[in-house]
C-alpha cells in the first residue's frame, strides 16, 4: 500500500469515526464559509440590486441631439449598445407646442410602456395611453378644463408656416383631432403642464416626419460602465449625443461605495471572526489528542508527518466546510436578497471553489499554532501509564 | 558487542536521582526483565533505552551508537528503526482498526503493507479481529495488536512497559507465551513488570531500588530454579 493511500485512510478515519467532535469543527467552519459566501455573493450583487433600485429615481443618462434632431433608428442603434438586461427602460419624446381651446400647451410624444419604466414615480390616475387617440394629460392641464378620465378633448397643431399669409399666399390650415383622455398624471415636477401620447398619434397630429428631441435611458450600470457606454454610444451613433444626469449618478455612486465599504468591512470581520472560531476549535482538538499524538511520537512519527496528519484533517474540514458553506452562503445571500432588495441574487459558480479555497486556507492557517505545539508533546510524559 | 549499554547513567531531576549511577548490558536475543518498587527509577531507565528521554550523565550504547549524544530527531529515528513498544495501557489509536493501528507502526517505519500487517495479527492470535476499533477489543486482544504493533518493523529490541499490568490471568498467560515466542525467534525483550511471575520468566531479572541496580538475578527457568545472585556487583 502507498505511503498517500494509508495517509489518506487515517485522516479520513478520523474524520470519519470520530464523527460526533468534528462535527463540532466542521460547524465552526461551515458557518464560518456560509457568511463569508454570503457576504460576498451580496457585496457583489449590491450594485446589481442597488442600481435597480436606484432606477425608481429616474433616468441616469440622457440622448439629445447632436445636431437637429435625431429619429428612432437612432434610439434603437444606441439601444443596441447595452446588454438586454441592463435596460430598465428608454423612452424617446418628442414635444410639439400644441393648443386647447386655443390656450398653448406642450405636448409630448412617447412609448407608453418605455416612460412608465424610466419613471416609475409619476403616478396616474387612470391608465396610461394605449389605444390610438388615447392621452395622458398632467394634472396642471387637467384642472385648467376641469378634465376627468373618459373626456374628449381637441388638440389643435399649428404646421410651420401657417402665419395666415404664407410666401404663396396659400392659407395654410391648423391640423385638429380630438383624443380621449384614459388618465390624469402627477408628477410633482413639470409633467403636470405636458400632454401625453404616443409618438403615432403625435405623427398623425403633426402630419410631420418622425423626430426625437429627447431621450431618457435608465441603465442598470453606475460610474465607469455607465461612462464607457456613453463614449460608445457617441462613436456609433452620430446623431445623438449622450450624457449622464449627473445629480443621479454622482449621489449612486456615493451611495453604493459606502454600501459596499460596510458590506467588506463586515465580511473582513467575520473573517477573522472564522479564523478565531477555527484556531479554538484545533486548539481543542490537539489537547484532546495529546496522548495519540505521543504515541504516535513513540512509534516513530518525525514532527513533519504529525503536522502533515493534523494539516491533512484539518484541511479536509476546510474542504467540507467550504463545499457545504457556499451553497448554504447562497442560500443566506438569496434570504438576505428577497428580504432587503426585493429580488432574486444570481448564482456565481465561480464562488464555490473560491469559498472551497479560503475555507481551506483559513483552516489551515489558523490550525498552524495548534498544531506546532503538538509536536512539542513529550511522549515519555503523555504514555506514563499512571 | 552487546546491543544494549548503559555506563554510569545518571537521570537527574533538581535533587533527585532518578537514575543513580546504572550500568547495564542486555546481549543480542536475551530476554531481562526489570523489577523495582514504583519510584526506583523504572520508567526512567524505560524512556531512556526507549530514546525518548536523554540521561543527564553517561553513556547508553546501542547498537554501538551513544543515545545521549544524538539530536530529538535522531532519537525519534533509532526509536522508529530498532525499537518496539509494548505499554501498560495499551495506547492504541482509537479511532482505527486493529490492523490499521499495526499499519501505523509500518508507516511511520517504512512503507505500509496490509499483508504484512495482516500476518502480524495472525501471529498474536488475532487474524479474525483485524477490522474490529479498539474499543471492540478486550483488554488483552488490545494488547496483543500492541504486540503485534510493536514487532511488525522486526525492531531490534522490544520494550515492554508493565506488558502484563492491565491484564487477567488467561489473557497475561497470551502475553507471556509470545513474549517466549519472540524470544525463540531471536528478539531481544526488555521488560518492566511488577509481577514476579511474569519477570521470573525472563532469563535474568534485574531489580532497581533508588535508582540504582540493587540486584540481579539469573532466572534458569529451563530447569525451574531461580538462583539468587546477591554477590553480583549491581
Amino acid at each position: 500500500m502507498k505511503k498517500r493511500r494509508m495517509f489518506i485512510r487515517m485522516i479520513t478515519a478520523s474524520l470519519m469515526r470520530r464523527r460526533s467532535r468534528m462535527i463540532v469543527a466542521l460547524l465552526s467552519i461551515t458557518i464560518g464559509a456560509t457568511i463569508l459566501s454570503g457576504l460576498v455573493s451580496i457585496y457583489y450583487d449590491v450594485p446589481k440590486q442597488m442600481g435597480a433600485q436606484f432606477r425608481n429615481y429616474g433616468a441616469n443618462m440622457i440622448l439629445t441631439a447632436s445636431g437637429d434632431s435625431f429619429k428612432m433608428s437612432d434610439v434603437q442603434s444606441a439601444r443596441a449598445v447595452f446588454d438586454e438586461e441592463e435596460i430598465v427602460g428608454i423612452a424617446p419624446f418628442r414635444y410639439e407646442n400644441v393648443r386647447i381651446n386655443d390656450i398653448p400647451f406642450v405636448a409630448a410624444g412617447t412609448d407608453a410602456e418605455e416612460a412608465k419604466a424610466t419613471s416609475p414615480y409619476w403616478a396616474v390616475e387612470g391608465d396610461w395611453f394605449s389605444a390610438q387617440g388615447d392621452v395622458l394629460v398632467g394634472s396642471g392641464v387637467a384642472e385648467s378644463f376641469r378634465l376627468k378620465t373618459g373626456d374628449m378633448i381637441e388638440i389643435a397643431y399649428t404646421p410651420e408656416g401657417n402665419d395666415e399669409s404664407s410666401e404663396d399666399g396659400e392659407i395654410v390650415l391648423d391640423n385638429y383631432d380630438y383624443f380621449n383622455v384614459v388618465g390624469i398624471l402627477e408628477t410633482g415636477g413639470s409633467e403636470e403642464n405636458y400632454i401625453y401620447m404616443s409618438m403615432d398619434d403625435m405623427q398623425a397630429l403633426t402630419q410631420t416626419e418622425e423626430r426625437v428631441d429627447v431621450t431618457e435611458m435608465s441603465i442598470s450600470a453606475s460610474g465607469d460602465e455607465l461612462s464607457d457606454y456613453i463614449d460608445e454610444i457617441n462613436a456609433k451613433v452620430p446623431a445623438v449625443r449622450a450624457s449622464v444626469v449627473k445629480r443621479v449618478t454622482a449621489s449612486e455612486a456615493t451611495v453604493l461605495t459606502k454600501l459596499q465599504a460596510l458590506v467588506l468591512l463586515v465580511t473582513v470581520i467575520v473573517l477573522a471572526l472564522t479564523m478565531i472560531c477555527v484556531a479554538t476549535t484545533m486548539t481543542a482538538v490537539v489537547a484532546e489528542r495529546r496522548k495519540e499524538i505521543g504515541l504516535r511520537k513513540a512509534i516513530g512519527a518525525s514532527d513533519k508527518s504529525i503536522i502533515q496528519e493534523f494539516m491533512g484533517e484539518s484541511m479536509l474540514l476546510g474542504l467540507f466546510g467550504g463545499a457545504i458553506g457556499s451553497v448554504l452562503g447562497y442560500v443566506f445571500a438569496q434570504q438576505v436578497s428577497v428580504n432587503v432588495f426585493s429580488s432574486s441574487i444570481s448564482f456565481r459558480p465561480l464562488l464555490v471553489p473560491i469559498t472551497m479555497i479560503v475555507s481551506i486556507a483559513v483552516t489551515g492557517i489558523s490550525s498552524l499554532v495548534p498544531i506546532r505545539s503538538a509536536t512539542d508533546i513529550d511522549p515519555a510524559l503523555v504514555l506514563k501509564g499512571e | 558487542m552487546s546491543l544494549l549499554e548503559l555506563k554510569n547513567v545518571y537521570k537527574i531531576y533538581g535533587e533527585l536521582h532518578a537514575l543513580d549511577d546504572v550500568s547495564l548490558t542486555v546481549e543480542k536475543g536475551e530476554w531481562v526483565s526489570i523489577m523495582g518498587p514504583s519510584g526506583s527509577g523504572k520508567s526512567t531507565m524505560m524512556n531512556i533505552i526507549g530514546c525518548m528521554d536523554k540521561p543527564t550523565k553517561g553513556e547508553v550504547l546501542l547498537d554501538g551508537v551513544d543515545i545521549a549524544k544524538e539530536s530529538k530527531k535522531n532519537l525519534t529515528n533509532i526509536r522508529r528503526d530498532k525499537i518496539g513498544l509494548i505499554f501498560q495501557q495499551f495506547h492504541l489509536v482509537n479511532y482505527l482498526t486493529a490492523l490499521e493501528n499495526v499499519m501505523l507502526a509500518q508507516y511511520y517505519h517504512s512503507m505500509p503493507d496490509e499483508k504484512e500487517a495482516l500476518e502480524a495479527l495472525e501471529r498474536v492470535g488475532l487474524a479474525d479481529r483485524a477490522k474490529h476499533l479498539p474499543s471492540q477489543l478486550s483488554g488483552g486482544e488490545q494488547q496483543r495488536v500492541c504486540v503485534a504493533r510493536a514487532l511488525i518493523n522486526y525492531p531490534e529490541i522490544i520494550l515492554a512497559d508493565e506488558p502484563t499490568g492491565n491484564l487477567d490471568e488467561k489473557n497475561e498467560e497470551i502475553v507471556v507465551e509470545l513474549f517466549h515466542k519472540l524470544h525463540d525467534e531471536g528478539t531481544t525483550l526488555i521488560v518492566v513488570t511488577h509481577d514476579p511471575e511474569v519477570a521470573e520468566v525472563a532469563q535474568r531479572t534485574l531489580v532497581l531500588r533508588d535508582g540504582k541496580l540493587s540486584k540481579e538475578i539469573v532466572n534458569d527457568h529451563f530447569t525451574g530454579k531461580i538462583r539468587f545472585d546477591d554477590q553480583n556487583p549491581f
